[in-house]
């Protein structure tokens, strides 16, 4: 990936979207948004952080501020690997990994993620598979994935494709579910409706995980 | 007590090893297990960043599932795998704490026929191996032990944060007191939970690839012959990806990777046929095992 151009332009309190902040505050998980005192523990912890553009610290920092495009069209967030080291070391307990995962639906929701940027991309993959399936079919996504993204990458992985076919740890035919697929889609669409009728987005109770 | 067992995408696809050597180990130690009818995939960190009720929804059905086929009581059901064990478990955290998500997944499990209550205790295979079975009930089954095979034991994230509570999530010591049984010696090493890059190897390898490998490097310079790992997606990770790791850093790890469900399957004298031995991919550099009918030295 390269890494894009960053240009700083003074963005004054009318450019910004101050309801952002709100927002991802009201998302599951987001509540504690306004919590954080900024001691960037999360960055520090953060195996990917050295890679990252802006830090988790500064992406809660600008979500507040109401930097929403920046923030949205950031490769931080995608490059959350959600392995939760920042969560349980917060001395906050905010649940960053959720405020990423709110800022990744949001990011894909408004369509505003990097262009032929791989992870979002793959996400989507995923989503639509096992929406289909009920079952994720590794190869398929991935192979969907280069193709949409970068695919020439896909002649790179023939040969490991090809040693793990020999080994039986790469199914060709699709996997299926053994029943229940018309159950599952009346799960899904149920779940779906009654999201758009309102949205989740009540306070949690009070209990702490 | 009988188990649920909940063995996810990965295990019938690149992870198939994990889920024959996991069989077979729990079937030699007299763990009943069934496999849960009708399961489909957990939603993976994927669907969470797509649409997150949905992914509680997915989990959910799952859990109503095993309830159904589980009895009256309690039932335990086993994911092997650490997102599915991590979205399963925080499922029930989220339903249970957030109103609203609990209301419409509910609503929906019912248009759909089902209900939960709750009553489903998800299990990762290492919790069980070892507060349920025991150290002991292991060290009696061992019959070819590891003799002193320096492993490094690799936990990942998922398994032990933040929904996990049967380990330290700075320091999980399970996996190494169930390989020490077996007759191994654990290395002592910082990097046992840390990230293992996920699927960033391969959606962005130059970050992906990195993580992964200085995994290998500090098991390596800590002196292990072979990395002992908990779940489908880092094993892929460590053992996959190793020549490229050559031609990006200039330095080829050769380092054996395998399911800790192998290595204990062999110290109980499993064929390794039988344990998916000849599915992985890295050098294996004969793993060494002991004669038939030694025991387990020293402390554990």
């Amino acid at each position: 990936m390269s890494h894009p151009r960053i240009t700083w332009r003074v963005k004054y309190q009318e450019d910004l979207d101050l309801a952002f902040g709100r927002e991802i505050a009201a998302r599951p998980g987001g509540e504690d948004l306004y919590r954080c005192i900024q001691c960037g523990t999360c960055s520090s912890t953060c195996p990917l952080s050295i890679y990252m553009e802006r830090t988790p610290r500064q992406i809660i920092a600008m979500a507040r501020a109401g930097f929403k495009d920046e923030v949205l069209a950031s490769h931080t967030i995608w490059l959350c690997t959600s392995c939760y080291a920042c969560t349980v070391d917060c001395p906050k307990q905010i649940k960053i990994t959720d405020i990423m995962y709110a800022l990744k639906q949001k990011a894909l929701g408004e369509k505003v993620y990097p262009a032929r940027f791989p992870i979002p991309v793959l996400a989507k993959e995923f989503f639509q598979a096992v929406r289909r399936t009920g079952r994720s079919n590794e190869s398929r996504i991935v192979v969907r994935m280069f193709l949409q993204t970068r695919p020439w990458k896909l002649l790179g992985n023939i040969r490991l494709g090809l040693k793990l076919l020999r080994r039986g740890r790469l199914a060709l035919r699709r996997e299926k579910m053994d029943g229940g697929q018309a159950q599952l889609r009346m799960l899904l669409q149920t779940t779906r409706r009654l999201e758009n009728q309102t949205p989740a987005r009540s306070p949690p109770l009070a209990e702490s995980h | 007590m009988k188990y649920l067992y909940y063995p996810g995408c990965s295990l019938k696809g690149s992870g198939r090893p994990y889920e024959e050597s996991l069989l077979r180990l729990l079937d030699r130690l007299g763990v009943e297990v069934a496999e849960l009818a009708h399961w489909n995939c957990c939603g993976a960190t994927a669907y969470m960043s797509v649409d997150e009720v949905q992914a509680f929804a997915l989990a959910a059905r799952n859990l109503c599932l095993a309830e159904a086929c589980g009895g009256p009581g309690d039932a335990h059901l086993i994911a092997p795998c650490s997102a599915c064990y991590l979205v399963l478990n925080k499922a029930q955290v989220y339903i249970r704490q957030y109103a609203r998500i609990g209301q419409v997944v509910a609503e929906a499990l019912r248009a759909a026929g089902l209900e939960y209550h709750g009553r489903i205790k998800v299990r990762h295979p290492l919790d069980v191996l070892f507060h349920d079975v025991g150290v002991e009930r292991i060290k009696k089954a061992v019959t070819r032990p590891l003799q002193g095979l320096k492993v490094a034991c690799y936990y990942g994230c998922q398994v032990v944060r933040p929904y996990a509570t049967f380990d330290n999530p700075y320091n999980p010591m399970v996996m190494d007191h169930l390989l020490r049984a077996a007759g191994a010696q654990t290395v002592d090493w910082s990097l046992k939970a840390r990230c293992c890059g996920g699927t960033l190897t391969g959606t962005m390898e130059e970050a992906g690839l990195r993580l992964s490998y200085i995994l290998l490097k500090e098991a390596r310079t800590q002196g292990a012959q072979v990395v002992a790992t908990a779940c489908p997606l880092c094993q892929f990770n460590l053992e996959c990806y190793q020549d490229r790791m050559q031609s990006r850093f200039g330095d080829g790890i050769e380092m054996p990777v395998a399911y800790f469900t192998q290595l204990l399957g062999m110290a109980m004298g499993i064929p390794a046929g039988k344990l998916g031995m000849e599915r992985l991919l890295a050098p294996q550099p004969a793993i060494p095992i002991g004669p038939p009918g030694a025991a387990v030295k020293g402390e554990i």
